[in-house]
């Protein structure tokens, strides 16, 4: 017999891994439903998910190595920047889909019961489906152009569950916040927009100039922007220092997001 | 089930809202960093209201617990903090055993997924393992009768089916606890009777049942104790007919209380000052008069209009007469009367009380059980014939049969 005590809730708390674990049906479920809505509803489907990047990574090689000329490190500029997409659209996904989890599901939110933290989290299946179908076309075209990235390749799965964390943990501390002040929905876009162009996704930093470069090297997507193109592309591996970096922080702000999300989780049915 | 222990055991629970003072609860994170880069210290002000105060009572095994009060009593909110959608603010839960909540059917259902796929996503919101599901999902799509369906999204669903569907997944859940609001007033007829059933069997295998309902009727007959709440706090907890009794005399109550226009909800710019019925008694086939003696405002720019509800003594609204669907429209330049008569339908022997809504483009004056009339005992209709066949139904109809 399973007995629950219900107490106010204290100023912390952490999330409960066992409920979330006893409910792990309805992420599943989640998972599942923006999967099979996604590609039942947009009859493009699949294709929709392989024309995003390609069409900007198209723009991107004649933007910024056509008219721009920039460095791409010695690497055919499409495929360079198709692999920035990747990782770009990983986390950006990530992020966008968590951040307006708790605003769309309102009525349910309201209505019953379940780990809060499973909306946001949900969001995190679908777009690593994308992920997986945009990076077998990415590896078509490292065929076509007859890269070999060697045995880097084998942690691309680190590299791309590590980003996800980095977009999960920003996603749920927004999606938290949202519930209370709903304009950050608007900022939102504005500041990823901004990331994007603040991020090496289409550029190398190495066409940076030089007296800009550490402040470009201090943002912890272009680490992770060096280690997918490490482990695709075999560019140069990246410093050490970027490596620990990066798991590092995508694990503080994954944790520090859950405590974001917990510590606003108790006013939502009343806030929503 | 361990006889000992009850199923619930609820201790002091409290639950306080904070009303903000109109709008000073910044809504949005650049009102909020405004507001605190001006003063850093000062916490917002607000209200507390306390939508529960100490409640403790205990639920035991098997039982169908019916929680009843007038509205904003907190039953609502005490179901909501039972089933943990929102946390309470004192106080301490104690349950015994899984806890399912149906406080509004079809939770989670998405219009562009097929009846099967909505089961599933359903029942797991609902907190089935995917096992249970698996298990009953046959007796469901039994149940809701939409077997040749279940591969059709909802949204081509007819209204009726959407709902049994959504109804019976919920009906299959196996917690050994279950927390019902009102869904019971879905459905056809027969359906209706079916989802009792349902409800009854599942305190007869010794599962605790509480419900949350306005329909004094489903309280009869489906719980066997009640609890009674008056503005968040317990009065009474026991038999049925107690609980009832109370309900039915809190009408009375309210409405001494309401005489007093300051103690009235709305915006207050215009009040009415009186309410008066043409007559204390009616025939039940007779012309019921309300005589409404308004207040007057100069200020008041534009006209209002009046609505009126005319309820039984059990709660339910049995008619609406609003004055703009019959082109009422009055000018508050002075005190004047307004006079509503009310032809249809009879109404059956009994008590019966008169709401009265002063509005404009908001509610001015709303005054729950601002008159009261009784219908004498007299049988409208040209023969006579046994109670029961009087007995069913909330209203009396003019009506005759012919054969042809």
């Amino acid at each position: 017999m399973t007995q629950t005590i219900i107490t106010p809730p204290g100023r912390f708390s952490a999330p409960n891994l066992r409920e979330m674990w006893q409910a792990r049906e309805v992420l599943v479920r989640f998972g599942m439903r923006d999967v099979v809505l996604r590609y039942r509803q947009t009859a493009v489907g699949v294709v929709w998910v392989l024309i995003q990047p390609l069409v900007s990574a198209g723009i991107f090689s004649i933007v910024f190595g056509q008219v721009a000329g920039l460095s791409s490190d010695g690497k055919p500029y499409f495929i360079f920047s198709y692999v920035g997409m990747l990782a770009w659209t990983l986390f950006s996904g990530v992020l966008n889909r968590s951040a307006g989890s708790m605003v769309g599901s309102q009525a349910l939110i309201s209505k019953v019961y379940f780990p809060r933290i499973l909306v946001p989290l949900s969001g995190i299946l679908s777009v690593f489906l994308d992920f997986v179908i945009a990076l077998a076309l990415g590896i078509v075209l490292l065929f076509v152009y007859g890269i070999n990235p060697g045995w880097p390749a084998l942690l691309l799965p680190v590299w791309a569950v590590l980003i996800a964390f980095l977009g999960a943990g920003l996603g749920l501390a927004a999606s938290a916040i949202m519930v209370r002040y709903r304009d950050v929905a608007y900022v939102l876009p504005w500041i990823v927009q901004t990331l994007l162009y603040a991020s090496p996704v289409a550029y190398s930093v190495s066409a940076v100039p030089a007296n800009l470069q550490a402040l470009f090297n201090a943002n912890p997507l272009a680490w992770f922007l060096d280690l997918f193109r490490w482990s695709l592309l075999g560019t140069p591996a990246p410093a050490g220092w970027k490596i620990a970096g990066a798991v590092v922080v995508s694990l503080l702000v994954l944790t520090w997001g859950m405590f974001v999300f917990q510590k606003f989780e108790r006013e939502f049915a009343d806030v929503i | 089930m361990p006889p000992s222990t009850p199923a619930v055991r609820v201790s002091g629970l409290g639950k306080t809202y904070r009303i903000g003072l109109s709008g000073d609860r910044p809504t949005t994170a650049v009102e909020a960093a405004l507001r605190w880069a001006r003063n850093p210290v000062r916490r917002g002000s607000h209200e507390l209201f306390d939508a529960l105060d100490d409640l403790t009572f205990e639920i035991p095994w098997g039982q169908a617990t019916g929680i009843i009060g007038r509205n904003g009593a907190g039953k609502s909110t005490l179901l909501k903090v039972l089933t943990r959608i929102t946390a309470p603010t004192r106080g301490r839960i104690e349950l015994n055993g899984r806890i399912g909540s149906l406080l509004e059917v079809g939770t989670g259902f998405h219009p562009e997924l097929t009846g099967r796929e909505n089961i599933f996503l359903n029942g797991a919101l609902l907190g089935m393992t995917r096992k249970e599901i698996q298990r009953h999902f046959e007796e469901i799509v039994d149940f809701a009768g939409v077997t040749q369906f279940l591969d059709t999204p909802v949204k081509r669903y007819s209204s009726g089916m959407y709902v049994r569907l959504a109804f019976s997944v919920a009906a299959h859940l196996e917690t050994e606890i279950l927390a019902i609001d009102e869904v019971l007033a879905v459905g056809d007829a027969e359906f209706q009777a079916k989802s009792l059933a349902k409800m009854r069997d599942v305190a007869k295998d010794g599962r605790t049942v509480l419900f949350v309902s306005h329909q004094v009727q489903t309280v009869t007959a489906l719980c066997t104790s009640a609890i009674y709440l008056d503005r968040g706090r317990l009065l009474y907890q026991g038999e049925v007919p107690g609980a009832l009794d109370l309900y039915r005399r809190s009408f009375e109550k309210f409405a001494l209380e309401q005489k007093d226009p300051r103690s009235r909800p709305g915006s207050g710019e215009l009040r009415a000052q009186a309410v008066e019925m043409g007559d204390d008694q009616f025939e039940p086939d007779s012309a019921k008069t309300v005589l409404i003696h308004m207040g007057k405002n100069p200020d008041l720019v534009g006209q209002y209009f009046v609505s009126c509800h005319i309820n039984d003594l059990n709660g339910s609204v049995l008619v609406q007469c609003d004055s703009r669907v019959v082109g009422g429209w009055y000018d508050a330049s002075s005190e004047h009367t307004v006079k509503l008569t009310v032809r249809h339908p009879w109404l059956k022997p009994g008590r019966y009380t008169v709401d009265v809504f002063v509005c404009k483009t908001g509610v001015m004056d709303a005054w729950e059980g601002a008159a009261g009339f009784e219908v004498l005992p007299h049988n409208p209709y040209p023969e006579l014939a046994g109670d029961e066949a009087l007995s069913r139904g909330l209203v009396l109809a003019d009506f005759d049969y012919e054969k042809s």
